[in-house]
């Protein structure tokens, strides 16, 4: 029998229309041996969620490009843990905050916030499929 | 002469249709009372008596017949997520012609289970999860029902890596697996599974619902009738290799218990700026409204519209209006006579019923600002540009007002939220004949189509 895939879902949080990048990392992990959930632009947390429970996902990855990603993913975790996908890994990249902050700061935020990972501007999606590997417990060639 | 009779078992009458295939039009139409408790054919002797003396003796080289007798085809299903393979569930049963009697998602409880067991479904589509998703909940699920005394037909068409686990705990009842209707996220096969449920109708419940003896006299195929219905629908705005359809087209279908809308369109957004939003629909899509009809669900028509609304349209007091809801509720077989005040008060009704029933089908828009700019958020089908709006049932073809009532149908600048055809034309099925031509389609559809363009009564552009 075929070995399961893993499966990301993804998609750009919020009022945030920016399709470029969403369709780069679909993509991406698609190649990196994922087998991808896309939910495009504007998802709610409602949609992350009712995607994962339906695909048996392994791991959300939520992408904001218009800085107001903090406002959005505020909250996330809580609900995933209440439609009962316990312990889900959440990973979170882009311009995900407005002005000039410290990163580390920001990084700190969103893992108190429930996040497993979060990414500045300019990640490469290799460096998050490493992340996601890591995540997941996979070796390099996405087995 | 070639002439094929076509039945509809109706769950009060029993219609028949005669056609010539040869000449391609009517022979003649006929209805009787249906008495499902007793004998079916009482019904039927009695129509084709009727219809006698409108044809003469005539031999019928084909018959076919559809049912919506003894509460049609009754279903429940069962999914993960409700907006998702709860959706996509129903959906497919609908579109199948069936009667949805309870949607569930999640696991199924012990409470569930008691309402579906007193529910006694003809059949229960059990779905859940994408392939390769969740298997957890339609496991669950099976367990629920094989430890029950269910004795109705399960369909299994959820999760393929779950499906033949659940066959196997549902071992010993009557099961079916289908592909499922969800393979992917957003991506819908609802084909097969409702394949399938028409030929269990077929095999099953005709028997059990008193129809065999019925049986003999056709030459083939039973399908329900909301199923013949889409057929017809389908036929008309798809056509046919050798004749066109009208294109796109909405069809609304106001009864007495409920109203059936129909759509062929593919509605999805017209402009970049719009982001579609939740499951894409299918191209032919059906949806039923259980608490919108002209008499058993009168109130619900009332409660959508609220009384002043009916107040208005139909010219009458909210007291006279209670009054003539009363006497339809204690004698539902209530007829208008012309010029009276019921006359205006189903004018009224039909109008509401209209409005609501597409308004429900019909997808939505809602404008949001995001850093881009104005951005379109669309959710379910835009029908603005669909050119052909089909109506039938009672309220709608045994009145002269039938275009002021089919103009509630459009959009409106009031409610541009709601993409309903801003323009349209309309054909009126004042003989009640699309049933039998779906059915006439299963083996004939050219003269099937050539006999819808001729008999249904068209109307220019309303706006």
């Amino acid at each position: 029998m075929e070995k399961k895939k893993k499966v990301l879902v993804i998609g750009v949080i919020g009022a945030d229309v920016h399709a470029v990048g969403n369709k780069i990392l679909y993509h991406a992990f698609t190649q990196a041996g994922f087998d991808v959930v896309n939910l495009g632009v504007m998802v709610s947390q409602e949609e992350y969620i009712a995607a994962a429970i339906e695909s048996d996902a392994d791991a959300i990855v939520v992408s904001s490009l218009y800085g107001q990603g903090e406002l959005d993913c505020r909250g996330l975790r809580e609900k995933c843990d209440e439609a009962g996908l316990h312990g889900i890994p959440l990973v979170v990249g882009g311009n995900i905050v407005i002005g000039k902050q410290r990163f580390e700061d920001v990084e700190k935020r969103f893992i108190a916030m429930g996040f497993d990972r979060a990414f500045p501007p300019g990640t490469t999606p290799e460096t998050t499929i490493e992340a996601l590997y890591e995540l997941l417990g996979m070796n390099g060639d996405g087995e | 002469m070639k002439a094929v009779l076509l039945i509809d078992f109706g769950s009060t009458y029993t219609k028949l249709t005669a056609v010539d295939l040869d000449r391609e039009e009517l022979l003649g139409t006929a209805s009787s009372f249906t008495t499902i408790e007793t004998d079916v054919n009482d019904g039927l002797t009695r129509a084709l008596a009727a219809l006698r003396e409108q044809t003469g003796e005539v031999q019928y080289t084909e018959t076919y017949a559809c049912s919506s007798a003894a509460g049609g085809l009754r279903m429940v299903t069962s999914g993960l997520v409700p907006e998702l393979t709860g959706e996509a569930a129903k959906l497919a049963s609908l579109g199948a012609g069936a009667k949805v009697v309870g949607i569930y998602a999640f696991q199924l409880t012990e409470d569930d289970l008691e309402e579906i067991l007193a529910s006694k479904p003809d059949i229960f589509l059990l779905v859940g999860g994408t392939d390769g998703g969740n298997t957890a909940c339609i496991l669950h699920n099976a367990r629920v029902l094989a430890a029950s005394d269910a004795d109705f037909p399960i369909v299994i068409a959820g999760n393929r890596t779950a499906a033949r686990e659940c066959e196997r705990i549902l071992a010993g009842k009557e099961v079916y697996v289908c592909p499922n209707v969800m393979p992917r996220f957003g991506v819908l096969n609802v084909e097969p599974t409702q394949k399938k449920i028409r030929e269990i109708f077929l095999e099953r419940i005709i028997r059990a619902k008193g129809l065999s003896a019925a049986q003999e006299l056709l030459s083939d195929i039973m399908m329900p009738t909301p199923s013949a219905v889409l057929a017809a629908m389908e036929l008309l705005s798809n056509g046919t290799a050798c004749e066109s359809g009208i294109g796109e087209l909405v069809g609304v279908d106001v009864g007495g218990a409920t109203t059936d809308v129909y759509s062929i369109a593919d509605g999805m957004p017209e402009h970049m700026n719009t982001v579609y939003k939740g499951l894409p629909e299918p191209h032919s899509k059906r949806t039923v409204e259980g608490d919108i009809g002209m008499r058993y669900s009168i109130g619900g028509i009332i409660e959508a519209a609220g009384i002043d609304k009916i107040a208005a349209l139909s010219g009458l007091s909210p007291a006279r209006i209670t009054e003539l809801v009363a006497l339809i509720k204690a004698d539902k077989s209530t007829v208008p006579i012309e010029n009276g005040d019921l006359e205006a008060l189903d004018f009224a009704l039909a109008s509401s019923a209209v409005l609501e029933a597409v308004k429900r089908h019909a997808g939505s828009i809602y404008e949001t600002y995001t850093m881009m700019g104005q951005t379109f958020v669309q959710e379910g089908k835009n029908l603005t540009h669909v050119k052909n709006i089909v109506v039938t049932g009672g309220s709608l073809i045994h009145t002269k007002r039938t275009a002021q009532i089919v103009s509630h149908a459009l959009y409106s600048p009031s409610d541009p939220a709601s993409l309903r055809p801003k323009q349209a034309n309309t054909w009126v099925d004042r003989h009640y004949i699309l049933a039998a031509m779906g059915l006439l389609s299963t083996h004939h559809p050219d003269a099937a189509l050539r006999i819808m363009k001729k008999e249904l009564e068209y109307h220019g552009d309303s706006e």
